[in-house]
């Protein structure tokens, strides 16, 4: 059960919030990645705000809990997140692409908060594995958590890590796919089907737990079941919409990489406001 | 002399590292047996792991135990982990700059029997280029172990071929080893042979029969090919005033090109490559594969000729 202390509310205003962020952010910099970020605000929120052991003003803490950013063209959610938590200052954001900014176009960990840098899919699982296998050996309490694409999942080497992970049981890596089903030329299971994906999972040695990755309460289930793992890694599926919150983004490919400009951030804006997408 | 190959080099320093650092760990793609890992694995079971026939894996592995503080081995046959994972070195290991030391044996045409797909003959260049990385490739069976050693010892990516054919233990256990500083093997004045891996044996064998027809050659082992030694190269260029270079690699992005890349910058001579030309290589014992694409000691001698005419033909 979730702790009974979590405002659920605060999370979803929060959501709303960092939406906004990436916008703006996006705007700004006149290009970068809308889709899978705005697809990904609800987990990211639950990792940081909730779930994830960290600090964001000693992000080098050595127990702290590990995010990979698998999907690491995702920099738009990842960065006004860490933002968020106090990692650096807001007022960077406005840099974002720029040179000479530290915030690089794909996940760079010259960003306080940022472990590794991602930007070639179908990395972030076997990084993760190493790390969560350096801490069981070293005896290290962290846990290794790994956000994946689903377009990534295409990539073979995600399989061998995957086979890699449950072989060495891996109770303290969690996987967590942002499953958008939009991928940057066309829906995922028309260019190359990924179904059936809790199956794969299974069959792979995996615990799979299947969620609404726009919904929190099921988020934090989620990531609270995975403390209860013995001998084997757990993966969250967490189906979203590509673009969420964004009525003319979601579900189009189009969004997988263009910013908007001005009408369209404000239009975006006041449809986040008034909360209504339909 | 001694017969010995640059792979049981490093994998008899492999288990002296492991004894001396917990944090040593070894990664294989299910060839430990013909890397020489194995030794590692049966003195260290805890800390050695085959994550099997999947080099993607082995490197991002390597790359997240690195980042915990371990000083991960990441070993197969070259061809594969070179070719197979270049991206994954490319963005895990050079790009977040991942404490990982890559050993692949089976570099050369000398692997032999297997043929073309077994032989790597263009991983000098493909690593050579990735920036953040330095490149080596021991002399033999005793240098071999020095540079395990010494790549253990420094913080950063490092990518070591070794061989499989065992060849002549050219060097003494007290002459010294520093990356990125090359060992004159011989002093000579018409002409410097810079070789690196088993071609410094030819390299000498060459500069043995130079010296009966009266042309002194000098001959350095480039054990490391990044970062280079450019102070050697130029010297040499200067004095002899003619090089070639010897690699049991493709003449494409090897030794010679880091080679060449130096002395046109800085001191123009004339220069002659002995590498494979270009070409996959084939089955057969590593001594008539050698001689068949034109990396034995005649062939040095050749070339050496060749760079000493041309030096005589500039005014």
């Amino acid at each position: 059960m979730p702790s009974p202390d979590i405002d659920i509310t605060s999370l979803e205003g929060k959501a709303k919030h960092i939406r906004q962020k990436i916008l703006e952010t996006l705007y700004h910099a006149g290009s970068g990645h809308p889709g899978g970020s705005l697809s990904a605000v609800e987990i990211m929120i639950t990792l940081y705000f909730y779930k994830m052991n960290h600090r964001p003003q000693d992000p080098q803490w050595k127990d702290r809990d590990r995010l990979i950013i698998s999907k690491g063209h995702v920099t738009p959610v990842v960065y006004v997140t860490l933002a968020e938590c106090g990692y650096f200052p807001k007022e960077e954001l406005p840099t974002f692409r720029r040179f000479g900014s530290r915030l690089q176009g794909h996940v760079h960990h010259k960003v306080p908060g940022v472990e590794f840098n991602t930007g070639s899919l179908g990395h972030g699982l076997s990084v993760a594995n190493g790390m969560a296998l350096g801490a069981r050996m070293l005896k290290c309490p962290f846990k290794t958590y790994c956000l994946l694409g689903d377009g990534e999942l295409q990539e073979g080497s995600i399989w061998e890590a995957a086979m890699g992970a449950s072989h060495r049981q891996l109770d303290n890596l969690c996987a967590i796919i942002d499953y958008n089903k939009v991928q940057e030329n066309g829906p995922t299971n028309e260019i190359k089907n990924l179904e059936p994906l809790t199956k794969k999972w299974e069959s792979f040695g995996w615990h799979v737990r299947e969620v609404d990755g726009h919904n929190f309460q099921e988020l934090i289930k989620a990531l609270d079941e995975f403390d209860t793992m013995k001998g084997r890694p757990m993966v969250i599926i967490a189906h979203t919409i590509k673009g969420k919150g964004v009525s003319f983004m979601e579900g189009k490919a189009a969004w997988h990489g263009k910013a908007p400009n001005k009408e369209q951030l404000e239009m975006a804006i006041a449809q986040l406001r008034e909360g209504d997408t339909r | 002399m001694e017969m010995k190959a640059t792979r049981d080099g490093f994998g008899e320093e492999l288990v002296n590292l492991g004894k001396e650092n917990p944090k040593v760990v070894v990664l294989s793609g299910d060839l430990e047996d013909a890397t020489r890992a194995e030794h590692f694995k049966h003195a260290f079971p805890d800390r050695f792991f085959n994550l099997g026939i999947a080099e993607q894996d082995v490197i991002g592995t390597a790359a997240g135990l690195s980042s915990v503080g371990l000083i991960p081995f990441a070993c197969s046959f070259a061809v594969f982990l070179t070719n197979r994972a270049y991206d994954m070195l490319r963005l895990d290991v050079c790009y977040n700059k991942s404490n990982v030391k890559i050993v692949c044996s089976h570099a050369g045409i000398t692997v032999g029997e297997d043929g073309a797909s077994a032989q790597c003959l263009e991983d000098l260049a493909i690593m050579r280029v990735l920036p953040n990385i330095q490149v080596m490739c021991p002399v033999d069976f005793l240098e071999a172990k020095k540079m395990t050693r010494a790549i253990a010892a420094q913080q950063g990516p490092v990518y070591m071929r070794t061989g499989r054919a065992p060849f002549p233990v050219i060097t003494k256990e007290d002459d010294p080893f520093q990356i990125g500083k090359a060992n004159v093997m011989r002093e000579g004045k018409d002409v410097t042979i810079f070789g690196c891996g088993l071609m410094v044996y030819e390299a000498l064998q060459a500069a043995d029969i130079l010296q009966k027809e009266g042309i002194s050659a000098k001959v350095v082992n480039m054990h490391t090919i990044k970062p280079i030694d450019e102070d050697i190269i130029l010297h040499s260029a200067r004095v002899t005033g003619a090089i070639v270079s010897a690699e049991e690699h493709q003449i494409h992005g090897g030794l010679g090109s880091a080679i060449a890349e130096v002395v046109v910058r800085h001191s123009p001579v004339p220069m002659e490559m002995v590498a494979i030309k270009d070409t996959f290589g084939e089955s057969g014992a590593p001594q008539e594969l050698l001689r068949a694409y034109h990396l034995k000691d005649t062939d040095i001698v050749a070339a050496a000729q060749k760079a000493i005419q041309r030096k005589r033909r500039i005014p």
